[in-house]
């Protein structure tokens, strides 16, 4: 999500920043490309209206044109005011009431409602450690209930039998009763999908809302959403009563304009972002960090988090030990390599790098993709245990077994062992540089030549 | 809020979904138009009405442009406006208006059915049983979504309704494998029609995306004319992405039509201007409701007419 935007963002920043002074014709002109960008990104046009006139005013003010660095202030105000636009602040489900508390879930059909429900029934009983019931109200799609009842299982949930033929409303009643004699923290109530101008359909909700007063009622949209985003949040929002979004298909490459969109109409929070079709990927949505990722400035805090959750602490202190001797081999190449990968492969750490964004272009131009660090993790695999300690030992027979044992080349065998050497080297170079030769020289220093 | 009556009949129902989905750019040219002269800034904000209407900024400038070349700087009113801005569309759109045909040649026409999830594509392959068994032909279904839960049970439902036998195994089954069994099955009885599901996957997933070329590999083995037909399924709310989704599943599964459905909501579908224009791939049809009947031949005059708030037979 969001990658359009921020490419297309970035190179009108890079424009403006090479500016020395900037006179109000230059803003005006950046403001034009970033409007055409915002709309490209499908954000509605209203809302990309509201956000170019905020970000005029303040930024034709006296103290961006005074200032040294006139293109940084601009881009500082565009990153403020997308801030604001999101939301300043991350925000939870809010359950603090007398349980159950209840979650509805509503949204079009298609939005990823029922796996929604599951995954966040799923967070709430493993992280949470609440007792958590599901229950289907959407009798209007066929096998809808039975497919929330395998999911249920699936995460390790209960959820309310099936009783056919009846109404959502007296599955609500039901649900609510079940919940109070079985003693349930949370029930979550998945909705069938429907137009948020299906008036029947909208007065149901509106009877379900009624029966089981929901702590949370979310809408759950879909992130590769266009222009309509607006009037579905709207309308639901005016009808029912929101208090978050769920937004689903954040790892699809949507161009995340619905998620401005729909925040900036309504003032809901996005509170949760699927990332995936396993049941535990869900997770928080922080505003700050996404805006920061929009500017091409990267997520350092969500990629150091992601490491610490990642990496095994032990790990990484063996491996900073070896380091130091220098005694890196190959085992610690594929144990890096593992790491990696549980971090969410090299697209997911290039995105939260800063300024990597534009880069990832070219990157997936050279073919630099998950499939390669799968495969190098194969060769070393098939390597005898004295083969990893030391890698000179592999010669052209050693090299032909390799590639067989792995299914791949001698040349994809060659191809690891120059990286593994030229990551020893870069290794080395770390320590004789020491921190502060790190700091001095950056990354460049350590590129293999 | 507007209550409404359900108009009855599917002109009805169509002219009603779209007209809704265009309300809001129609209601744009009007505010924009009345009694105005074409200069500069009203074309830039007819532009901009028409990229919100997802048609997409490339469109939107080619459209304003030939607008501008032949009305610049002249007083213009809205319906003037609306009939350009309509002719345009419809322009670009007649030539991709083809309807779905099952080759009587092809025993079985085979159709893999291929999109995103939740766009939409069990539900259109119930629609399309229907559809077919009225035109006299039997059908058979193959339950190739094998990875959503009860996804199968959702395609058999549909297979009751419309008498079509669903060829299914286990969620989590190989889809390929049962792809391979639904068309040795069909061809050994006969069958006018096989329709195949897949699950929904994200386009940017190459994993999954392989997985659907071995699905088309395996039609492939049994009969190297097949799938006949690769509809993608697009869901009319999508915004820009739908051109990577068509570019992406066309490479991947030569896709040969799109059927787009929810346009009974507000969502104006606006990008299969711009889809048709970059990739001339035939629209099928459009789903405008949740019922068997709901899916209907794309029309152009009428799409376009209905997008810009113009009477449809107009």
């Amino acid at each position: 999500m969001f990658e359009t935007l921020s490419g297309r963002l970035g190179d009108v920043f890079d424009r403006l920043r090479k500016r020395g002074s900037l006179s109000e014709a230059d803003v005006t002109a950046a403001l034009r490309e970033v409007r055409v960008a915002l709309l490209e990104a499908d954000v509605a046009l209203p809302v990309v209206k509201s956000f170019v006139d905020k970000v005029r005013n303040r930024a034709v003010g006296s103290e961006v044109l005074r200032s040294v660095t006139p293109g940084q202030m601009v881009v500082k105000i565009v990153h403020d005011q997308l801030v604001e636009m999101l939301g300043a602040e991350a925000s939870d489900l809010d359950l603090e009431v007398v349980p159950p508390a209840v979650i509805m879930l509503v949204g079009l059909q298609g939005s990823g409602k029922t796996t929604t429900t599951a995954k966040i029934g799923r967070r709430l009983a493993k992280r949470d450690k609440k007792k958590v019931m599901l229950a289907s109200l959407d009798v209007q799609r066929p096998a809808a209930q039975e497919q929330l009842a395998v999911l249920g299982e699936q995460a390790e949930v209960n959820t309310l039998p099936i009783v056919k033929g009846e109404t959502p409303a007296t599955i609500a009643k039901r649900a609510m009763q079940a919940a109070r004699f079985g003693g349930y923290d949370v029930v979550l109530l998945d909705t069938a999908g429907r137009l948020h101008i299906d008036e029947a359909l909208m007065s149901e909700l509106v009877e379900v809302r009624d029966i089981s007063k929901p702590a949370e009622t979310l809408l759950v949209a879909d992130s590769l959403t266009g222009q309509d985003a607006v009037n579905i949040a709207q309308q639901f929002n005016d009808r029912i009563g929101l208090s978050g979004i769920v937004l689903t298909r954040v790892d699809g490459d949507g161009r995340g304009g619905a998620a401005l969109s729909m925040r900036a109409v309504t003032g809901c929070p996005i509170k949760l972002v699927g990332v995936g079709e396993r049941l535990d990927a869900l997770e928080g949505f922080h505003p700050d960090r996404i805006a920061s990722r929009i500017l091409g400035m990267g997520d350092v805090v969500s990629l150091v988090e992601k490491a610490a959750e990642s990496i095994e602490q032990e790990e990484a202190e063996k491996l900073a030990r070896k380091m130091q001797k220098g005694g890196f081999d190959l085992d610690d190449f594929a144990s890096q390599i593992r790491q990696m990968r549980k971090l969410g492969g090299m697209g997911g750490l290039m995105g939260m790098l800063p300024g990597v964004g534009k880069m990832k272009k070219q990157l997936a131009g050279a073919n630099v993709d998950d499939s390669i660090l799968v495969k190098t993790e194969a060769i070393i695999s098939s390597m005898t245990p004295t083969e990893r300690r030391n890698a000179k030992v592999i010669h052209a027979s050693r090299k032909r077994r390799i590639a067989a044992g792995s299914g791949t080349t001698v040349q994809d065998v060659n191809r690891v062992l120059k990286q593994y050497k030229d990551l020893s080297v870069m290794m080395k170079k770390v320590n004789k540089m020491g921190q502060k030769g790190l700091m001095r020289h950056g990354l460049q220093g350590l590129m293999p030549r | 809020m507007t209550t409404e009556t359900k108009p009855k009949g599917w002109l009805g129902r169509l002219r009603a979904g779209l007209s809704r989905s265009a309300q809001s750019l129609t209601g744009g040219i009007t505010g924009l138009f009345t009694k105005r002269r074409l200069d500069d800034e009203a074309l830039e904000e007819l532009e901009e009405l028409l990229i919100a209407a997802d048609l997409g900024a490339p469109t939107a400038a080619k459209v304003t442009a030939a607008l501008a070349k032949s009305r610049y700087d002249k007083e213009v009113t809205p319906e003037e406006i609306k009939g350009f801005v309509a002719d345009e569309i419809e322009k670009t759109l007649a030539p991709v208006a083809q309807p779905l045909v099952a080759d009587p040649a092809r025993k079985p026409f085979v159709v893999l059915v291929v999109g995103v999830n939740g766009t939409g594509k069990t539900t259109t392959i119930g629609k399309l049983a229907r559809h077919f068994r009225d035109a006299g032909k039997s059908v058979m279904l193959a339950a190739g979504d094998t990875f959503r839960a009860a996804a199968i049970e959702q395609l058999q439902v549909w297979g009751e309704r419309t008498g079509a036998p669903v060829i299914a195994r286990d969620t989590g089954a190989d889809a390929a494998g049962l792809v391979y069994d639904a068309l040795t099955q069909a061809r050994k009885e006969g069958r006018d029609v096989l329709l195949i599901d897949t699950a929904g996957r994200l386009h940017n997933k190459a994993d999954l995306m392989a997985e659907l070329t071995k699905v088309v590999r395996v039609i492939h083995k049994i009969d190297d004319e097949a799938p006949h037909a690769t509809l993608l399924v697009l869901d009319a709310t999508t915004g820009q992405n739908a051109h990577r989704q068509v570019e992406i599943f066309r490479e991947i599964a030569g896709v040969t039509g799109l059927v787009v459905t929810k346009l009974d909501g507000t969502a104006r579908g606006g990008v299969v201007v711009s889809l048709a224009e970059r990739f001339g791939l035939p629209i099928h049809a459009v789903g405008v409701g949740e019922t068997a009947e709901d899916l209907r031949p794309f029309e152009a005059r009428a799409f376009a007419r209905n997008l810009t708030g113009l009477d449809a037979e107009g």
